[in-house]
């Protein structure tokens, strides 16, 4: 039985949702231009994933397993709606530049992951922990994202000027690639690499061996 | 007319690519790209799946959802449109369900072909994605039927893309903490910085 810490800080960097797990990335590289949209999408996806996990590890016992999947799926629809109304009540312009991927926190494998994986067979208390911890371990890869993006992209952070651009009279010619959607790729593609170097257990087998080359003498 | 259409269909392949530029369904993408026969046959699901519930999701918004589209049942101003999300995902949850029972009954080997990948669509952000953007950009119906197909076309084009290119891969000699995942990501970011050239096309 795993303990409350663990459920919480595994996730973070041992099991990582987008780095190991595999779950999440669709709406997790297209906001990360700029760190005030990161957030927010942060945010609401901690929120999302917490509370689903709260209330399908409520319901558990009582749903059969034959339509759980429908069950789940009206659970987080229903709190993305919640979600989504909220963010255009408090925060419009956010939630218009954030357009279509609020409402596909729906489909963000991570709420649907933690809620079949983890919600379906632990209590409402380690459940939470654990949509919390995991929707944590996204925020933080997506928060580093954010913080190279955005300062060598368009030379600012949260809005504020952090390198002067060219453009405005400074010193900083803006990498225009750290705008477009390919650089989020690679970028996750090294931090992968980074965690798999500090973390040698999560580095995968390979699929083929490749022979040594052969010295010329062996040749011969 | 008809430019018009083949014009959006084009859009919705290369330009706007549902994976490559918006990066939907990229969970499915990468975990299920590492043979191209599997790859293209969840890609022809994805097209059949995004065809239908697409134009679907368009009735329902227009006919029900929309402000002040209940008039035709006496209820003039009512606005239900942040129901949208729970009825679009429940119309992708029984479309998938439906289709999967007709091709068990009628098509039997286009369901063991697809099998597996049916009930995985219903999750993948692609199809609840094209629905949200048929409804930002106010597609009519037949708009939306073309263009439905045409992200299903460019979402299977992707994955047999990086299937292609994940199945050489394989053989080539990657540093360890890059082997697997992290090697894919970056391969996904060429493909889609490839891509992006098809922007400056203008129809």
């Amino acid at each position: 039985m795993a303990t409350p810490k663990e459920v919480l800080v595994d996730p973070i960097f041992n099991n990582n949702p987008i780095a190991l797990q595999v779950l999440g990335i669709c709406s997790a590289l297209a906001v990360t231009v700029n760190m005030s949209t990161t957030l927010v999408m942060c945010a609401a996806v901690i929120a999302v994933t917490t509370l689903s996990n709260t209330a399908v590890s409520l319901v558990r016992n009582r749903v059969p397993s034959s339509i759980r999947i429908i069950v789940q799926m009206t659970i987080i629809a229903s709190l993305v709606i919640v979600v989504d109304q909220i963010l255009q009540a408090v925060a419009y312009d956010i939630s218009k530049s954030l357009s279509v991927f609020v409402g596909l926190i729906i489909t963000n494998c991570i709420v649907m992951g933690r809620a079949e994986a983890f919600a379906m067979q632990n209590g409402p208390w380690l459940s939470a922990l654990d949509g919390f911890g995991t929707a944590l371990g996204y925020s933080v890869m997506l928060v580093a994202v954010a913080l190279i993006r955005e300062p060598l992209g368009s030379g600012t952070l949260l809005g504020f000027e952090l390198l002067p651009r060219v453009a405005d009279g400074g010193w900083y010619q803006a990498n225009g690639m750290m705008l477009l959607a390919p650089s989020a790729f690679f970028i996750i593609g090294l931090f992968i690499w980074a965690i798999r170097v500090w973390k040698k257990d999560q580095i995968e087998e390979a699929e083929y061996e490749i022979e040594p080359n052969l010295q010329y003498k062996e040749a011969m | 007319m008809l430019e018009h259409y083949i014009g959006l269909f084009i859009r919705a392949v290369f330009i706007e690519n549902m994976a490559l530029t918006f990066f939907l369904g990229m969970c499915t993408f990468i975990a299920i790209s590492k043979k191209v026969s599997t790859a293209i046959g969840l890609g022809i699901a994805v097209v059949v799946v995004l065809g239908i519930t697409v134009p679907v999701n368009n009735l329902i918004f227009n006919n029900l959802l929309r402000d002040g589209a209940l008039a035709w049942a006496g209820f003039p101003d009512v606005d239900l449109s942040f129901l949208g999300y729970l009825s679009y995902i429940g119309v992708i949850a029984a479309m998938v369900q439906i289709l999967e029972m007709f091709l068990d009954r009628f098509v039997p080997f286009l369901y063991n072909a697809l099998g597996v990948f049916l009930p995985l669509i219903t999750v993948n952000c692609a199809i609840l994605g094209a629905s949200l953007f048929m409804i930002e950009r106010d597609y009519t119906f037949a708009e939306s039927t073309v263009f439905g197909l045409g992200a299903g076309v460019g979402w299977a084009l992707a994955i047999t893309a990086l299937a292609g290119v994940r199945e050489k891969l394989k053989y080539s000699d990657v540093p360890e903490g890059l082997r697997g995942l992290g090697i894919t990501f970056i391969a996904v970011g060429l493909i889609s910085l490839c891509f992006m050239s098809f922007g400056g096309i203008d129809i």
